[in-house]
């Protein structure tokens, strides 16, 4: 796995909000084509990590480099071109109520990439298939399941070609039932080689399908391995007390 | 500059004039407590017709509602004071405002007393029913105090337009505050008394619209 | 059957409709005219608000909340009274125009922003995180959706302020109250006063119940 070069690196990476510090030097890094999980309690500071890495948050100290190109320097009025790099998918989704499924996908595209129209809706049409949603490209936001809206935001994302993909509890606001598809839809990404981060509950997706699980608590990575390590060998006494307390509900 | 401080701002005249219009001011704030409180009962009145069971009485308020809302008030206003004496009915300016000014705000607070009511979820009325209140006790001790609080600002706001409306009663000679100005610059051919009753209408209307604003931003995030 | 006599009297009927029909034109196309530019003034304001620069915001808010305070009457007689004092002489219609074109335009400032402030902040964020720019944001995502929200007190609003057109009686406008007024005193009768209210209301009765049904159309599905 060493072999294979860092498409996204977090080095020493600081935060704070006010008196309070979030992000104690964090260090981590991601290889082209792998899947890390990040878990950890609430207010453990793993969503502001990750909206971090596309400068949704200004991290305080530290660097962070997305394909060797260190993001942290480049100054505000360039963050658009390289959010191009990097998708992310929210918990509460944000589709753009006003638009239909296939304009959401679209917008960006032409807009932030200059893609021509044509072109433009190509692409969105084959991501709307590809998440299975083709036949619903002319539907409103509001007419879809929450799963299905979730599943539209990770098109719009793909969209522009990413190198990168963020996505922050992207499952935490679905119905149970919903869940299942928006995580076979991140599956399939995964085995297309797609780089990929995500801070999630869902344990049992983590064992399965991630390559890397990174525990994080009060600021800190305390600990990261293969998810064999983590779930089977946990070796802190904080994940030991994390995983006996959300194992209740992981199976 | 100098041409356009002694047009506007001649504190001079602005002092001369100052005892007229408070006296125009004096008037202003009488016809402001007629209407106004005539024009929330009246409201009141209109919207409970607008959402009774009975076909009659709904539609009627709501003809009404829309008659008057579509009727501009200065028209209305002319109409009473100088159209009624043709048929006969003398009312002196004071009485012709109010009541002119009574139709009109009494649909515009109908309307929204009415989506306050309209907002109040059915639940509430059937938890009320249930619990054997009348449909009146259920209006009165249920529905109503929710449906106020929900429109608050919209009822502060339509009171400021009240406030404001009351200077079209300078076009029937009622020597209210705009009235009294408008007289002091027509006898000192100078438009200072006009800003200065700009801006005592400001003292009073500027500190509810910041108010307003601040309510309408409130409720506007979710 | 002296009220009909008074108030729909044929032959004063007959005479003055053409008169009554021009003045409608007028009236129309200057509620057109103050609807357009209202809120595209209204609209380029909020705009500007949400870059958040203090010293224009400041100017923004301020303009917003005098317009909205002050009886547009007052503002109407300061400048058609003052202006030429100041060496600026404007036809009473651009006054009249210009005056309430700014009024709507405070109001309509005040509604999209309070819109732009409703957007969630999610939204900004995904527009964000796709690489749009913070004006591309606030165009293609951002404003619309305000636009959305603010199309059913923006309609009442512009409803209001054209229906002060008939303020342009006061100074001379020949719109359809100042007519009507006129054609009362030559002719010594009520009926050009019934005239001009049926002519408002072939105007607004339309508009009031457009407003209604749009109301209800725009009610914001999420």
């Amino acid at each position: 796995m060493n072999a294979r070069r860092y498409m996204l690196e977090v080095r020493g990476l600081g935060k704070t909000f006010g008196e309070t510090e979030v992000l104690k030097a964090i260090d981590l890094n991601v290889s082209e084509g792998e899947l890390v999980f990040i878990i950890g309690p609430s207010g453990s500071g793993k969503s502001t990590m990750l909206r971090c890495c596309n400068r949704l948050e200004e991290p305080t100290s530290g660097a962070i480099l997305i394909d060797n190109a260190r993001i942290t320097d480049i100054p505000r009025r360039d963050l658009d071109r390289m959010r191009l790099n990097v998708g992310m998918v929210f918990q509460g989704f944000h589709l753009y109520p006003h638009m239909s499924v296939i304009k959401n996908v679209i917008l960006a595209q032409i807009k932030a990439l200059k893609r021509p129209a044509d072109e433009a809706r190509q692409r969105g049409m084959e991501l709307l298939d590809q998440v299975g949603l083709g036949h619903k490209a002319d539907a409103m936001p509001s007419e879809l399941s929450g799963g299905q809206q979730q599943r539209v935001a990770i098109a719009r994302a793909l969209a522009l070609d990413p190198k990168v993909m963020l996505f922050d509890e992207p499952t935490s606001a679905l119905d149970p039932e919903l869940v299942g598809s928006v995580l076979k839809v991140m599956k399939d990404l995964r085995d297309k080689g797609m780089t990929m981060l995500v801070v999630s509950h869902e344990m049992a997706f983590a064992r399965e399908a991630a390559d890397r699980v990174v525990f994080m608590d009060g600021g800190y990575v305390v600990e990261a391995g293969t998810p064999d390590e983590i779930f089977g060998n946990p070796k802190s006494d904080r994940l030991k007390s994390f995983l006996s307390r959300v194992s209740g509900g992981a199976h | 500059m100098d041409a356009f401080i002694d047009t506007f701002f001649n504190i001079d005249i602005m002092r001369q004039a100052f005892p007229l219009l408070m006296k125009g001011a004096w008037i202003t704030l009488q016809l402001c407590a007629f209407v106004i409180i005539l024009g929330l009962l009246g409201g009141l009145a209109l919207a409970l017709a607008a959402v009774s069971p009975r076909g009659w009485l709904r539609w009627s308020a709501v003809i009404y509602i829309d008659f008057f809302r579509a009727l501009p008030p200065l028209v209305l206003l002319i109409f009473v004071y100088s159209g009624l004496p043709f048929a006969g009915i003398n009312l002196s300016p004071f009485v012709a405002v109010i009541v002119a000014f009574l139709l009109n705000n009494s649909s515009y607070f109908a309307e929204v007393f009415r989506a306050g009511i309209n907002s109040i979820p059915k639940g509430q009325t059937e938890a009320a029913r249930a619990t054997g209140l009348s449909p009146a006790q259920t209006m009165t001790y249920v529905v109503l105090p929710q449906a106020v609080r929900n429109v608050l600002p919209d009822l502060l706001s339509n009171t400021v337009e009240v406030v404001k409306l009351t200077s079209l009663a300078s076009v029937v000679s009622l020597s209210e505050l705009l009235y009294s100005a408008n007289m002091a610059r027509s006898v000192t051919y100078n438009s200072s008394p006009l800003v200065l009753a700009a801006l005592l209408y400001l003292a009073v209307l500027w500190p509810l619209v910041r108010v307003v604003s601040r309510y309408q931003r409130g409720l506007a995030v979710h | 059957m002296r009220f009909l006599e008074t108030f729909f009297n044929g032959t004063v009927i007959a005479k003055y409709t053409p008169d009554i029909i021009v003045a409608m034109g007028i009236t129309l196309a200057l509620s057109v005219a103050i609807i357009i530019s209202g809120i595209v003034f209204g609209a380029v304001l909020a705009g500007l608000r949400s870059f958040q620069v203090r010293p224009l915001t400041l100017l923004i808010v301020l303009f917003a909340d005098l317009m909205r305070a002050l009886p547009p009457l007052v503002v109407i007689l300061i400048l058609f009274f003052g202006l030429p004092s100041v060496g600026l002489l404007m036809p009473d219609w651009l006054v009249l125009y210009l005056v309430l074109s700014l009024v709507l335009a405070a109001f309509a400032e005040e509604i999209f922003w309070a819109g732009l402030t409703a957007v969630t902040r999610g939204q900004w964020e995904a527009g964000r995180a796709t690489g749009l720019s913070f004006t591309q944001v606030l165009t293609n995502i951002a404003f619309p959706q305000a636009w959305r929200m603010g199309i059913p007190p923006l309609v009442n609003r512009a409803l209001a302020i054209t229906k002060m057109t008939a303020l342009g009686s006061v100074i001379g406008v020949k719109e359809i109250l100042s007519v009507a007024s006129s054609a009362q005193s030559f002719s010594g009768s009520a009926t050009p006063l019934t005239m001009a209210a049926v002519a408002y209301m072939l105007i607004f009765i339309p508009a009031v119940i457009a407003s209604r049904w749009i109301e209800r159309r725009f009610h914001y599905k999420t």
